[in-house]
Parts: C-alpha cells; structure tokens; sequence
C-alpha cells in the first residue's frame, strides 16, 4: 500500500527535531500502550506484519497527529477487535508472565527460514516493480519503479505481503538493494546512496 | 505529551474523530489516551490475556534497562579490538551476541562502517524500526514524519538539524529498514584517544552517531 506512514522523500514535515530529553514515554498512557502493545503480541493473534498493516491503515489524519504511541494504541483497539477479544474468548496463544519477560525478549522472533536460495547475486541489476497493492508491502513507494544493485543477501525471510494478511509465512529471498540517490531523486538529494532491504518478489532483473 | 513534539508528530485535535467517550469534565487529549488506554488494558485483564506484572517489567525492561550504553559497548569494543571489529562486520548478530545482546528488534543485525569516504545514516521510513537490543527503544524524532520523510532524500538537511556539517565530499550513505535488517552504524574513533581503554571509549559513543545522525562526542580526558 501507499498510505500514511509511506513518508520516504514527502515534503511539508518540517525539520527533524531533536528531543530535548531522553524520556522513552512522554505519558503515563504511552507506557502502558507500549506494554500491552508488546504483551499482546504473545498471545499470537495478528502478526508483527498484521500489527504494521493496522498502523499504516489507520485515516491520515489519524496517523499524522495521534502521536507514535497513540498510533499503537489505535491499531491494538483495532487489533483486538479483529481478534473477536470484545465480544467472545478466544484462546490466546500464550499469555506472558513477568518470568517470561526476559527470556521471550531476548529470543525475540527471528523471521530468518528455510527458503529459496537467492535467484539474484552480488552485483546483479533489478528493478523494483512498480506497483500499488492496498495491501501490506515493505517496497516503499520512493523505490518502486526504480534500478539498484544487490549488494547483500540475507537468506530468505518471512514475507510480510502475505503473512500480514493471513497468507502464510512464504518465505523469499531477501536483499539489500543500492540505489544511487539520484536514480531516485534526481538532483534533489544530498545523499550518495540509499538502500532498502527488499524481498525477490519485487524484483526483476533490470 | 510534551510540547518537544514537532506539529507534525505532536497532539491530535479535537477533529471529534478522537473522542468516542463523551466525558464533558477536562476534555484534553491526554486523558481521553488514557482512559482509553486504561480501558483496554481492564478489559484485556479482566479476560486474562495479559498479566499486569508482565507489563510492569517490560517497561523496567525497555525505559530503565536496555539503551545506547550497550551499544556504546560494541562500538568501543569494536575500535579497541580488531578481531571483534571484523567479526562484528562480519556477524554483526553473533559479535554482538557475545556481549549479551540479543532479542527482539535486534534479531538480524548489519554493522556498518563510517569511513572518512563515507558517512551512514540509518531510518525507517515506513514505520520504526529501530535495533532495540543495542540502542533501546527509539527517540521520538526517530519515529516521528519529518525525519523518516527527509532522511532518504536529503540526510545532509537532517545532519544540519542536529547541528552537524560533514565535508561536501564526504558520500552519505543512507539504510531504509524496511524489512527485519537491524542496523548499527560504528563511527570513526575519534582523535586523540589513543591508548583510551574500551569504557573511557564507550563514553563517547552518542545514541545519535550509532544511528548516523551525530558524531561521537569530542574527547576531553579518559
């Protein structure tokens, strides 16, 4: 999709403004929508993917002025409507104790799986493919269209597009694409370089 | 939410879109977020999903644990220690693995190398993504539009943000996060530290350079 939260190259934020604390909550709220945010993840009713696409989904006006953990909360309002938690009891996967804490976050969730081996080498030529899905993607708009190089494999990696919706994991090959800033933008950059990690399902050989 | 919050990224308006509760007391957005959050949180307690002394140590986990000092470690390691500096460019995941981090957010991890050629600057511009192991959760500008919009095309407008001008012939390099890649940038250490020990070094080490968007701090005494 092009929603929202697709902000690579758009005009009209204003400039980057440092934080003049280090205070990882601005609220008592953000905290605990960070937790449960995170908690619930455990209970393994919507993916990572499916969270990113309740985020990206929700109205740009929304979006653009609920603040990033008022972005999480009304994705996991969503969420857990979508789960059927308002009106029934579903059985959660697991429910993370304080024990668990620790352990569940220093194992994490690798998305690295048996896969297809990389159809693309070192220093092949792709094009991303232009496209414009409604639905979950991690090509960002800025590169769709465009010719890099691969400059890193990463063996293959759940794909998002169909794991955020249900699709299953359908593990594909993964790579760091090089683009030169200016097969992207033009004159308009001061960057040398920019890359995304990108999935083979983008990509052609160009 | 504090008022350091860019107009892009800060608070909702009273559009109406926001406020299904109908409370006519003080009608301020942070305590319709907060009954809000509350609300779900009772509900999700009440039903047994979640286990309050689960959230309560996540938190201690996330605001009061896991921050930039470990990555701060990696670095300084990394200039101190040429072996653990190739495996770290080599095996970022494993290097920094051996120094205990390891987990969520930070599950593939890429180091990469500041040169004096080569300035990296690291970004999610479709959401967050941020290597949480090695620099904690990520600061609001970090998550917020005007830097995941601006970084990709213009990173030397964001280093001038941050008060930070690079020679005009240095080459900026810029990593987009957009799938599960964590990435950490290891900068140049600085000079006149010579014969600095690992924790004098790791002092140093900014939260902003190990994301691309500052420099180490000037070294002063070890």
């Amino acid at each position: 999709m092009k929603g929202p939260a697709d902000l690579g190259g758009a005009h009209g934020f204003g400039p980057v403004r440092p934080d003049a604390d280090n205070e990882k909550f601005h609220a008592p709220w953000e905290r605990q929508a960070f937790a449960v945010t995170v908690a619930m993840g455990a209970a393994g009713f919507w993916t990572l993917d499916g969270s990113r696409f309740a985020r990206e989904t929700l109205p740009h006006t929304q979006y653009y002025t609920l603040g990033y953990y008022g972005i999480w909360l009304a994705a996991l309002e969503r969420l857990i409507a979508d789960a059927g938690i308002y009106d029934g009891q579903p059985e959660p996967k697991r429910v993370l104790t304080k024990d668990d804490v620790r352990t569940a976050m220093a194992k994490g969730g690798p998305t690295d799986r048996d896969g297809p081996p990389p159809r693309f080498p070192i220093g092949a030529r792709v094009r991303v493919d232009p496209q414009n899905p409604p639905t979950h993607t991690r090509a960002p708009a800025y590169v769709r269209g465009a010719v890099g190089t691969i400059v890193r494999h990463h063996g293959a990696h759940v794909f998002p597009d169909t794991n955020a919706h249900g699709g299953g994991e359908n593990p594909a090959p993964l790579y760091t694409v090089r683009f030169a800033a200016a097969d992207l933008w033009g004159p308009h950059t001061t960057a040398a370089a920019v890359h995304a990690d990108l999935f083979e399902p983008y990509l052609s050989a160009a | 939410m504090s008022s350091n919050h860019s107009p892009a990224h800060g608070h909702a308006h009273d559009d109406g879109e926001d406020h299904h509760h109908g409370h006519d007391h003080d009608h301020s957005h942070l305590s319709d977020m907060d009954i809000r959050v509350r609300a779900l949180q009772s509900l999700l307690e009440a039903k047994g999903y979640i286990d309050p002394n689960a959230l309560d140590e996540l938190i201690q986990l996330y605001e009061h644990e896991v921050g930039p000092q470990n990555g701060a470690r990696v670095v300084a390691k990394a200039w101190t220690d040429p072996a653990y500096a190739e495996r770290l460019f080599a095996d970022a995941t494993t290097a920094i693995a051996e120094l205990g981090y390891t987990g969520r957010q930070g599950e593939h991890m890429v180091a990469l190398k500041n040169t004096p050629d080569t300035h990296n600057m690291v970004v999610c511009t479709l959401c967050s993504c941020y290597p949480w192991p090695v620099l904690g959760l990520p600061p609001t500008w970090y998550k917020s539009a005007p830097y995941r919009a601006k970084a990709v095309a213009d990173p030397r407008g964001v280093l001038a943000d941050f008060g930070v001008s690079l020679p005009d012939e240095t080459y900026i390099e810029v990593y987009d996060s957009t799938a599960e890649v964590r990435y950490l940038v290891v900068p140049m250490r600085p000079d006149g530290t010579e014969g600095w020990d690992e924790a004098a070094l790791a002092n140093l080490v900014t939260r902003d350079a190990m994301i691309g968007t500052g420099l180490p701090a000037l070294p002063t005494s070890p």
